[in-house]
C-alpha cells in the first residue's frame, strides 16, 4: 500500500513536472537513438520527448515540406542535407551565446563546409558509408570499389545496393575517379553505361534491411553504413567492412534547429544536453559511430577505439562528402538513377 | 409505376426526399473529403510547375507529362521521341498485378466455393480462418514471406532436405516471389466476394441441370458462372487495383531492381528525385487506367443484365 501511494505520488509529481517544463519533438532517424538517453533528459529536466522517425534524408526533407514545418523542434539531417535545408530556409539560426556547451565540439567539426560557423546545426554521429563483403563466400581483395561495379564472378548476383541515389552515385563517382557534380557529358555518359553493365550483377536494392540481408546470406557483399557493419559482424563474424582505395563516402548526422519549433527553448536545452560528452558517447556505445564532441574518451565503450569498421587501414582512400549538386546538373543525374531502375 | 398510383411528389414522398438528402450528407462528406479534393489536388500539382528538391512553383506547366512522354536524352536537349521507360514500368505493373489476379481467381474461386458448400456452422468458421492471416500487419506478413523464400529459408531447406535440388533456389528477389507476394497479399479480396455471390447462389438449378443432362462442366459454365459473375468481376478489380499500386512486395520480395508504378510514384515524393507534378502526373495516369478498367467492366455487367 505505502509503495502504490509512494508510486502514485511520483506518478502525480512527474506529470506535474511535465506539464510544467512542456515537450520536445524530434524527427530522427530509426533506430539511433537510445531509449535510455531519452528517459535520462527526461528524468532530468522534465521535458517530454516524442519521437518520430524516418528512413531517408529525402524522405525527411518531403515530409517537412509537405506540410511538417511546426510540428517537429529538431531533426537530425546528414551533412549535404543540412546544407539543402539551409538553402530551403528550413532551419532557424542558433544564437552566439545560446548554446552553453557550444565549446564541447570538436575542432575539426566546429566549422564544417555543410554548416560554417554550426550556425544551424551541433554534430551528432558520423561515420563512413561504403560495403561489407562476407569473407566466406570471397576471398579475394575487398578493398576496391569493383567489388560493386566491376563485380568478381563469385559474387555475381549476390550484390546488395542501399536504395539511396545519393550514397550509389558518389560512390559511382569515387570508382571512376570523376566529380560528383559532373558537368562533362563525356563522363556522364560513361557514368551511365558502366552502371547500367553493374545493374546485371546485383541482387537487390534495400537500404532497411543492409545489414539483414548481409547476415542472412542473401546477399555476400553489400553497401552499408560501417556502424550497421559492426553490428552485422557481431552477429556474423565473417563479415568485413572495405575501405575502398578509390575512396568511400564519409557522412555526419547533425541536429538541426528547425524553423518553427514550437518548443524552441526545449530544443536548445535538448542540443546541449547532446553536447555533454557523457550523454553522446552513449549514442556512440549504442549505434556504434564516431562523435563529435572533445572528453568523451572516458565514456565510450574501450572497443570502439579498435573497432575495425571506423578505423581505416594506412592504405585506404580518401573520405568524401556527398556533395550537393545544382539544379541542372542534378536532373541528369536523376535521369541516370531512373535509368538505372527503369 | 402503373395508371393506378397516385403522382409522385406528394408532401410525404418530398419530406422522404429531403430526409434521404440529409441522411446521404455523410457519405457526400466522405466523398468529397476523400476521393474528390485529393483527386483534385492531384489533377492541379500534375499542371504545376516543379520546385527543385521537391514542392511546387504555382505556374501552369505541361513538363510532367511532357517527361512522362517525351525521351529527350540523358541531357534533356534533344527533340522529342517516344518515352519507353515509364510506359514500360506501367506495362510491368499491370503485367504483374494482371497476373496476380488470375493466380487469385484460379485459387480463390474453388476455395470459395468450397467454403459456399460447406454446412452453414462450418461455414461461418472456413471464413474466419480465411481472414485470421489478415489480423497482422501487411508490412510483417511481407517480410515474413522474405524469410520463408530465401536461401537460406525453410522453403529451400525442405527442398534440399527431400533432395529435390541441391543448391538452394533463387526465389527471392525474383519476380516469382513478387507474385507469390501479392498473391498472398490480395487472395482474400478474391475469395470473399465470390463466397458472397456463391452462397446465394441457388444450388436447385444445378440439379436441374443435371435432371435436363448437362455435364458437370456444362453446368459450371452456363449455369454457375454467369450467376456468380458480379462476385468474380468484383474479386479481380479488388485484387487487380490494390496489386497495380502495390510497392512493398515489389520492394521486399523483389529487391526493388526495377520500379513499379507504386515505388516510381513513392521516388518523385520520398526519394532524391522530389517531383511532385510528375508524381501526381504519374498518378493521374495510373488513376485514368484504373478507371478505364472500371468503366470497361461496368459495361459488360450492364450487356449481360440486359442479355438476361
Amino acid at each position: 500500500m505505502k509503495y502504490l501511494t509512494s508510486t502514485a505520488l511520483a506518478l502525480a509529481m512527474s506529470a506535474g513536472a511535465a506539464a510544467a517544463d512542456g515537450d520536445l519533438v524530434i524527427y530522427h532517424w530509426f533506430e539511433y537513438m537510445p531509449q535510455e538517453l531519452l528517459d535520462k533528459f527526461t528524468s532530468e529536466t522534465g521535458i517530454n520527448v516524442t519521437m518520430d522517425t524516418y528512413d531517408s534524408n529525402e524522405a525527411m526533407l518531403a515530409s517537412l515540406k509537405a506540410g511538417g514545418m511546426g510540428t517537429y523542434d529538431v531533426a537530425v539531417p546528414g551533412d549535404y542535407m543540412v546544407k539543402i535545408m539551409v538553402g530551403e530556409g528550413l532551419l532557424d539560426t542558433i544564437g552566439a551565446d545560446e548554446l552553453a556547451n557550444k565549446g564541447n565540439i570538436a575542432a575539426e567539426w566546429a566549422d564544417p563546409s555543410f554548416d560554417p560557423g554550426r550556425q544551424h546545426s551541433i554534430p551528432y554521429q558520423w561515420g563512413s558509408t561504403a560495403f561489407a563483403v562476407d569473407t566466406d563466400a570471397y576471398s579475394g581483395d575487398i578493398n576496391t570499389t569493383d567489388i560493386l561495379f566491376n563485380t568478381p564472378d563469385a559474387l555475381k548476383g549476390k550484390i546488395n545496393v542501399l536504395d539511396s541515389q545519393g550514397e550509389v552515385l558518389a560512390m559511382a563517382a569515387l570508382h571512376m575517379g570523376i566529380p560528383q557534380c559532373s558537368t562533362d557529358r563525356d563522363q556522364l555518359k560513361a557514368l551511365n553505361d558502366m552502371l547500367q553493365a553493374a545493374k546485371g550483377d546485383w541482387a537487390s536494392f534495400n537500404s532497411d534491411t543492409a545489414k539483414e540481408v548481409l547476415v542472412s546470406g542473401d546477399a555476400a557483399a553489400g553497401m552499408i553504413y560501417d556502424g550497421f557493419s559492426a553490428k552485422a559482424r557481431e552477429e556474423k563474424a565473417s563479415i568485413t567492412y572495405a575501405f575502398p582505395k578509390e575512396g568511400y563516402v564519409v557522412w555526419m548526422d547533425n541536429v538541426v534547429l528547425l524553423k518553427d519549433a514550437p518548443n524552441r527553448e526545449n530544443a536548445i536545452t535538448f542540443m546541449d544536453f547532446l553536447l555533454e560528452p557523457e550523454n553522446i558517447a552513449q549514442v556512440s556505445n549504442y549505434a556504434r559511430y564516431g562523435l563529435g564532441v572533445t572528453g568523451a574518451e572516458a565514456y565510450l565503450d574501450p572497443e570502439l577505439a579498435t573497432l575495425p569498421e571506423s578505423n581505416p587501414p594506412a592504405d585506404a582512400g580518401e573520405g568524401a562528402f556527398i556533395e550537393v549538386c545544382d539544379e541542372a546538373t542534378q536532373a541528369v543525374y536523376d535521369q541516370i538513377w531512373t535509368n538505372l531502375k527503369k | 409505376m402503373a395508371g393506378g398510383a397516385p403522382a409522385p411528389g406528394g408532401v410525404a414522398s418530398q419530406t422522404f426526399a429531403s430526409a434521404r438528402n440529409w441522411l446521404l450528407m455523410p457519405s457526400w462528406a466522405v466523398l468529397l473529403v476523400f476521393v474528390a479534393a485529393p483527386v483534385a489536388m492531384m489533377l492541379v500539382y500534375s499542371f504545376l510547375t516543379k520546385e527543385f528538391r521537391g514542392g511546387v512553383i504555382w505556374e501552369f506547366s505541361t513538363g510532367a507529362y511532357d517527361q512522362f512522354f517525351c525521351n529527350r536524352g540523358l541531357f534533356g536537349d534533344e527533340p522529342c521521341q517516344i518515352e519507353w521507360t515509364y510506359i514500360n514500368i506501367f506495362w510491368r505493373s499491370i503485367w504483374q498485378a494482371g497476373l496476380a489476379t488470375v493466380l487469385s481467381l484460379l485459387i480463390g474461386f474453388p476455395t470459395a466455393y468450397f467454403i459456399a458448400t460447406r454446412s452453414e456452422k462450418t461455414r461461418a468458421l472456413w471464413v474466419f480462418a480465411i481472414t485470421i492471416p489478415y489480423w497482422v500487419n501487411l508490412l510483417i506478413r511481407t517480410v515474413s514471406m522474405k524469410f520463408l523464400l530465401r536461401d537460406q529459408g525453410p522453403l529451400n531447406d525442405l527442398l534440399i532436405g527431400l533432395g529435390l535440388t541441391e543448391d538452394p533456389l533463387r526465389i527471392i528477389n525474383t519476380n516469382l516471389a513478387v507474385q507469390l507476394g501479392l498473391y498472398y497479399s490480395y487472395l482474400p479480396f478474391m475469395v470473399l466476394p465470390i463466397y458472397a455471390a456463391v452462397e446465394r447462389y441457388n444450388f436447385t438449378l444445378s440439379e436441374a441441370a443435371a435432371d435436363l443432362y448437362a455435364t458437370k462442366w456444362a453446368t459450371l459454365r452456363r449455369i454457375v458462372l454467369p450467376a456468380v459473375k458480379p462476385g468474380i468481376v468484383a474479386g479481380c478489380i479488388l485484387v487487380f487495383v490494390p496489386s497495380l499500386g502495390a510497392f512493398l512486395a515489389p520492394d521486399l520480395l523483389g529487391g526493388a531492381r526495377n520500379f513499379m508504378i507504386g515505388s516510381l510514384i513513392e521516388e518523385q515524393f520520398k526519394g532524391n528525385a522530389g517531383n511532385w507534378p510528375f508524381g501526381a502526373a504519374a498518378s493521374m495516369i495510373l488513376l485514368t487506367l484504373v478507371l478505364l478498367v472500371l468503366l470497361v467492366s461496368a459495361t459488360q455487367q450492364r450487356r449481360t443484365k440486359g442479355a438476361v
